[in-house]
């Protein structure tokens, strides 16, 4: 039981990041339609400008303290990830106005093929580290009920909180601010928004960069925990089931498709992995959502537009 | 000037619905195969075959399959990866478990398997299309690579998944040097190239294309969704499958089924893509352009005196390939077959241009 419940944080606390790379797809998708399949560059991308400017700006400006560097690094990254939203929308998004979805697609391909490549040439290629203090140490839970105790490390559990914290922050700025009350009008209603006076291209502009905001902690989180290296990309790979799985268009479809599907994963790869030959957390979230899809196109969450064939 | 067309007339169906109807296309087609098929094997270099030309040939076949899907029927595939490894690890089933198997035909088998799967993955389509599509064939690629790596019969009990083939034989006639292997390949894609242009001019094509446009519309003309659709499947992964099988029999010797991942996936997409969404030729022209660029970039600084290291040629090839990508969505969406059908139309009227 205690090795159960064990997995099963593990896979919840995985389902965490995958729900936070997940949804930067999903406000791309709510705002602008656009499958965004460069999400996962995006993070890679962010990961790296993070983990070279926290090693670069101390060395420029002579800093000593970690936490300083750290946010000054925070900032350029995220000025880095602004600069790519405003970048995307006026030589390639803005371009493609009108277009079918299919084809916004294949550019965000070759977006994300663009920032592989982009980002390594910029910022380097090898593993580094980014390092904003995550406690490193695994805490016991629960050791008078199970023998043993239940093993949770606590930077999963601080990216846990991260990613809460994060999706309070985006409903409360899709909720109460003016810009989020746009973003939502968008979103319902390209040309009605329009015509009342919106202003759809920087509209899509702030989009990108709330999607660039969520790949930096994204990228942070993970990197923290892994490193930053090119894999990074890979991981997002998982995001796609998690959207599928959850719904386009729906923040909490995000998180909860997220967690199930790290659940999933965990639980099956060790309790169904020895009978099937191990690795399948490669296909499992993919053949989650492809079954899914069969049943319910429009995902657990998810509005029910889905044009069916 | 060169393409001028007056005199020459069509006084029937025939002559008016054949491949090429206009004299200078099907003399350069003649001078092209010609070419490719009697003074390339007598003078190219080893290393041009080996390295470009078997690869371009492999890769067109593959692209000419992913277009078929992608482009003719726009359903759109990340999977293709997948089915390349489905055809090469079926041909090989069947050539080492089958005594005296000639190899032409397990290639071909290779291919129906290839088929099978590819239909079973293409079912969703039925069910949803687009964007849920894509996720859908990449479930196929994770699955499918998977499967390779673990399930030890597939691969005949070997290690890590790899295996290989040699002493191939086609009619008899030995399949060991490159003029040889380019022979064949160039034989057998030349064909398929064949059969697809006329599949994608007669009713099955017109149906894929009616089902690209507009479904809904097609559905009410009386063309069954459900058909065309898995037949495009269908056609699809077979030429996938065979180019698969083509590739690990007759490019590489040996594989792995890292050879088949997603980034050949999405190379095969970018083929399409770049060379020309909807068009046969566009296939060949996206093939060779993503075969020779690498090659390029490799060679080309270091004429210059400005040697990349092998890593930055990489990321600036990653680069290159997604700028391009975007472009041609802007700027020509229907790829380079669409330049070169543009330069046709100028060359008709040269030197006058109205």
């Amino acid at each position: 039981m205690g090795f159960f419940l064990e997995t099963l944080f593990g896979g919840l606390m995985a389902g965490m990041l995958y729900a936070l790379i997940a949804l930067g797809f999903v406000l791309i998708f709510k705002a602008s339609g656009v499958f965004n399949f460069a999400q996962g560059a995006m993070v890679l991308f962010a990961a790296l400008a993070m983990a070279r400017f926290s090693e670069w700006i101390p060395q420029w400006l002579g800093l000593e303290s970690r936490l300083l560097g750290n946010l000054l690094a925070f900032l350029a990254a995220m000025a880095v990830m602004v600069a790519l939203a405003w970048l995307i929308q006026t030589l390639v998004l803005g371009r493609l106005v009108n277009q079918e979805g299919v084809t916004l697609l294949m550019a965000t391909l070759g977006i994300t093929y663009f920032l592989d490549g982009f980002g390594q040439t910029l910022f380097g290629s090898d593993i580094y580290k980014i390092d904003v203090g995550m406690p490193k140490d695994p805490v016991i839970l629960a050791e008078d009920t199970f023998p043993g105790g239940i093993l949770l490390s606590q930077e999963d559990l601080l990216a846990a909180l991260v990613a809460a914290a994060l999706v309070a922050l985006l409903a409360l700025f899709f909720q109460k601010t003016a810009i989020g009350r746009a973003l939502r009008a968008v979103a319902d209603d390209h040309q009605a928004a329009q015509s009342i006076g919106i202003p759809l291209g920087r509209i899509w502009i702030i989009v990108w960069s709330v999607a660039g905001f969520v790949a930096l902690v994204a990228g942070i989180v993970w990197g923290s925990k892994l490193g930053v290296q090119f894999s990074l990309s890979l991981v997002a790979l998982k995001a796609l089931p998690v959207v599928i799985l959850g719904g386009l268009t729906s923040v909490p479809g995000a998180i909860v498709g997220g967690l199930l599907i790290g659940m999933g994963e965990k639980l099956s790869e060790v309790y169904l992995g020895p009978l099937l030959g191990g690795g399948i957390e490669i296909w499992f979230a993919y053949v989650l959502a492809l079954l899914f899809l069969l049943v319910r196109p429009q995902g657990l969450f998810g509005e029910k537009i889905i044009d069916r064939v | 000037m060169l393409y001028r067309e007056n005199g020459q007339f069509k006084t029937s169906y025939r002559a008016d619905q054949q491949i090429f109807p206009i004299r200078q296309d099907r003399l350069f087609i003649g001078l092209l195969l010609a070419l490719a098929f009697v003074v390339v094997p007598g003078l190219a270099p080893e290393y041009l075959l080996r390295a470009v030309l078997i690869p371009f040939l492999i890769l067109s076949l593959a692209a000419l399959g992913l277009n078929i899907l992608v482009g003719y029927c726009g359903q759109i595939s990340l999977g293709s990866g997948a089915f390349m490894a489905v055809g090469a690890y079926a041909a090989y089933n069947f050539q080492v478990r089958i005594e005296g198997m000639p190899l032409l035909l397990s290639l071909l088998l290779g291919g129906v398997c290839s088929t099978v799967v590819g239909v079973l993955f293409g079912m969703p389509s039925l069910r949803i299309r687009g964007l849920y599509l894509a996720v859908a064939t990449l479930a196929a690629q994770f699955f499918i690579d998977w499967a390779f790596l673990r399930i030890k019969w597939f691969t005949n009990d070997s290690a890590s998944g790899s295996v290989s083939v040699s002493g191939l034989q086609v009619f008899g006639l030995p399949l060991e040097t490159p003029v040889q292997k380019y022979l064949f390949c160039l034989a057998l894609v030349g064909v398929f190239a064949l059969l697809a242009k006329n599949l994608v001019r007669g009713a099955i094509g017109r149906e894929w294309m009616a089902i690209r446009d507009m479904d809904v519309a097609a559905a009410v003309i009386g063309i069954r969704p459900v058909h065309a659709k898995l037949t495009a499947f269908a056609v699809s992964s077979f030429l996938v499958g065979v180019a698969g099988a083509l590739w690990g029999f007759v490019h590489l010797g040996a594989w792995e089924p890292a050879a088949f991942s997603i980034d050949r996936s999405f190379q095969l997409l970018f083929m399409v893509i770049i060379g020309g969404l909807g068009s046969i030729m566009g296939s060949f022209f996206g093939a060779a352009f993503i075969v020779v660029l690498p090659i390029l970039l490799n060679q080309v600084p270091g004429w210059f005196g400005l040697p990349l290291s092998t890593a930055t040629a990489a990321h600036l090839e990653y680069m290159i390939f997604g700028a391009l990508i975007v472009g041609f969505l802007i700027a020509e969406p229907h790829g380079l077959a669409r330049l070169w059908s543009t330069a046709k139309e100028k060359l008709r009227l040269w030197p006058f241009p109205h």
